[in-house]
């Protein structure tokens, strides 16, 4: 059942790419840099006709459709960028959860005051990540999201991120606000309990979203890097 | 029409024709304006959950909070869908709701025969009454608000120690759910709040963290957080099986998850500003 689930997830998100590659950047929303690397570029005369084609294109569609209803059909059902999940990173900056449609991310969550799990977390990722290529490595990104809203402030986890030497920008350390990291967790099935001001009891889950946000596989392992973890973050690297 | 759900005793003495044309007066208020829901203030307390496993636990305190006098019902919930297109069986993302989501409703915006205007809505999932809550300005209760407001009868704040109030509750959990649900509006307890035992399952907020142990430093056994039965043995108080069945029922599901018999009320704080 498992291998039928991984391989029907694998022929979706080859089908997606190769849809994307054959679409017109402008749809391709958050992946457009990737895109626009990755898409033959026309005469820069022909593409600037092109574009306004487009945009008046799209202008009278969004005229005629809600714009979130549009969103909402490109991205699949299941995909946990579905939700609308407003994030603020360790430098302050403000990004949407799904702006990092395009790419496979690893995401955790964890709180910056935890003294046992978390750091583990990023153990494991670390782990992780050092059995990939590098060049495999730079196509991930890891989003680490705090439960602890009230205590994970931007400088709070700024200093985390300076004290255990994260990889930023590739890595980002966030919060969000309470009722969002309980729908964040919810999706995610990560169980969690606040015992006391910046204490919490959870659970430990390391989860693969592929470029569309479906989650593609989870480790609940801590320590060592998970075999079979490794091996799905390199299937959604090559579906092939 | 509620009036005549109210068992006897709880019924204020009011004259047949006066109260069908109470109810003559409420059915034309409710079918021309959706009547605001109404939230009675549950008071500030000291309550300990039945959760608690460790012997030296202790009551925590509850701050004081709205809590909606009934469940949800399946005419309020259609007014939502239609309202809020992306919460319409036909529209939502299966990462909000399986494919049960409002199943026994007839189309996307009918009720039906299985679903009438003033039964509770059930086989909604705990995203979807998330949603409908913010549309009332409100969240779900967490399960410490659920449980210390269920935790009274009509006459006294915390019955839990009563033994016929609990063979009460008993008996409604002991009987099969084959048969139709009742209408809302059961009686009251002291603090006006129905249908809290007697009518559906509720969501509550923290029902992913019902049966968290409050050590997951131990990472040997992962299981630790995935079982209900066995926990049920080690809560507090063995004589709340009621209580008990509704926790290992909540912790046994997903968020997307829905069923037949799970319906949910919403609660906010008491300065909350009423509908915008």
């Amino acid at each position: 059942m498992n291998t039928t689930h991984e391989s029907a997830t694998r022929d979706a998100t080859a089908r997606i790419d190769s849809e994307r590659d054959a679409l017109p950047c402008l749809c391709c929303g958050t992946a457009m840099q990737r895109c626009e690397a990755t898409t033959p570029t026309p005469t820069r005369h022909r593409s600037a006709r092109w574009l306004i084609a487009t945009l008046a294109a799209m202008l009278l569609a969004l005229g005629f459709t809600l714009t979130h209803a549009r969103a909402a059909e490109a991205l699949p059902g299941d995909s946990v960028y579905q939700l609308g999940l407003p994030l603020v990173d360790q430098d302050g900056q403000a990004f949407d959860f799904a702006a990092g449609r395009g790419k496979p991310r690893l995401i955790s969550m964890f709180y910056s005051s935890c003294k046992f799990v978390c750091p583990m977390i990023v153990d494991t990722l670390r782990n992780t990540e050092r059995a990939l290529d590098p060049a495999q490595r730079k196509q991930i990104d890891v989003l680490l999201v705090s439960l602890d809203p009230d205590t994970d402030t931007p400088a709070a986890l700024k200093h985390l991120a300076d004290q255990r030497h994260i990889d930023t920008p590739r890595w980002r350390l966030a919060r969000t606000d309470a009722a969002h990291v309980r729908r964040l967790a919810a999706v995610l099935g990560v169980q969690y309990k606040q015992l006391g001001k910046a204490d919490f009891s959870h659970s430990t889950v390391l989860v693969l979203l592929d470029a569309n946000g479906r989650i593609a596989a989870r480790s609940e392992k801590l320590g060592d890097a998970d075999p079979a973890f490794v091996d799905a973050i390199r299937r959604v690297l090559a579906p092939d | 029409m509620r009036q005549t759900r109210i068992p006897g005793n709880a019924t204020p003495r009011v004259s047949r024709a006066r109260r069908t044309a109470l109810a003559a007066l409420l059915s034309v208020a409710t079918s021309a304006v959706q009547a605001a829901p109404a939230y009675v203030d549950i008071p500030p307390t000291s309550f300990l959950s039945v959760i608690e496993t460790e012997a030296d636990a202790k009551p925590q305190p509850v701050a004081a909070f709205a809590l909606r006098a009934e469940p949800v019902t399946n005419a309020e919930f259609l007014a939502f869908v239609n309202t809020h297109r992306e919460w319409r069986r036909d529209q939502v993302p299966s990462l909000f709701a399986d494919t049960g989501y409002l199943s026994h409703w007839p189309s996307a915006t009918e009720l039906g025969g299985k679903a009438l205007p003033s039964q509770p809505v059930t086989r909604v999932s705990w995203f979807a009454a998330q949603a409908y809550c913010e549309s009332e300005n409100a969240r779900l209760p967490s399960w410490i608000e659920w449980e210390r407001t269920a935790a009274a009868s009509d006459t006294v704040a915390d019955a839990r120690g009563d033994s016929a109030w609990r063979r009460q509750l008993l008996d409604w959990y002991a009987k099969p759910s084959t048969g139709a649900l009742a209408n809302i509006g059961g009686a009251p307890n002291l603090y006006g709040v129905r249908d809290l035992h007697g009518l559906v399952w509720e969501w509550v907020d923290d029902y992913a963290a019902l049966m968290v142990t409050a050590d997951s430093r131990d990472q040997n056994d992962p299981d630790r957080l995935k079982f209900c039965g066995a926990a049920a043995l080690s809560l507090r108080d063995r004589d709340n099986y009621a209580l008990l069945m509704r926790i290992a029922m909540l912790s046994s599901l997903k968020a997307a998850d829905t069923t037949a018999n799970l319906g949910f009320r919403c609660a906010r704080a008491t300065d909350a500003k009423v509908m915008p």
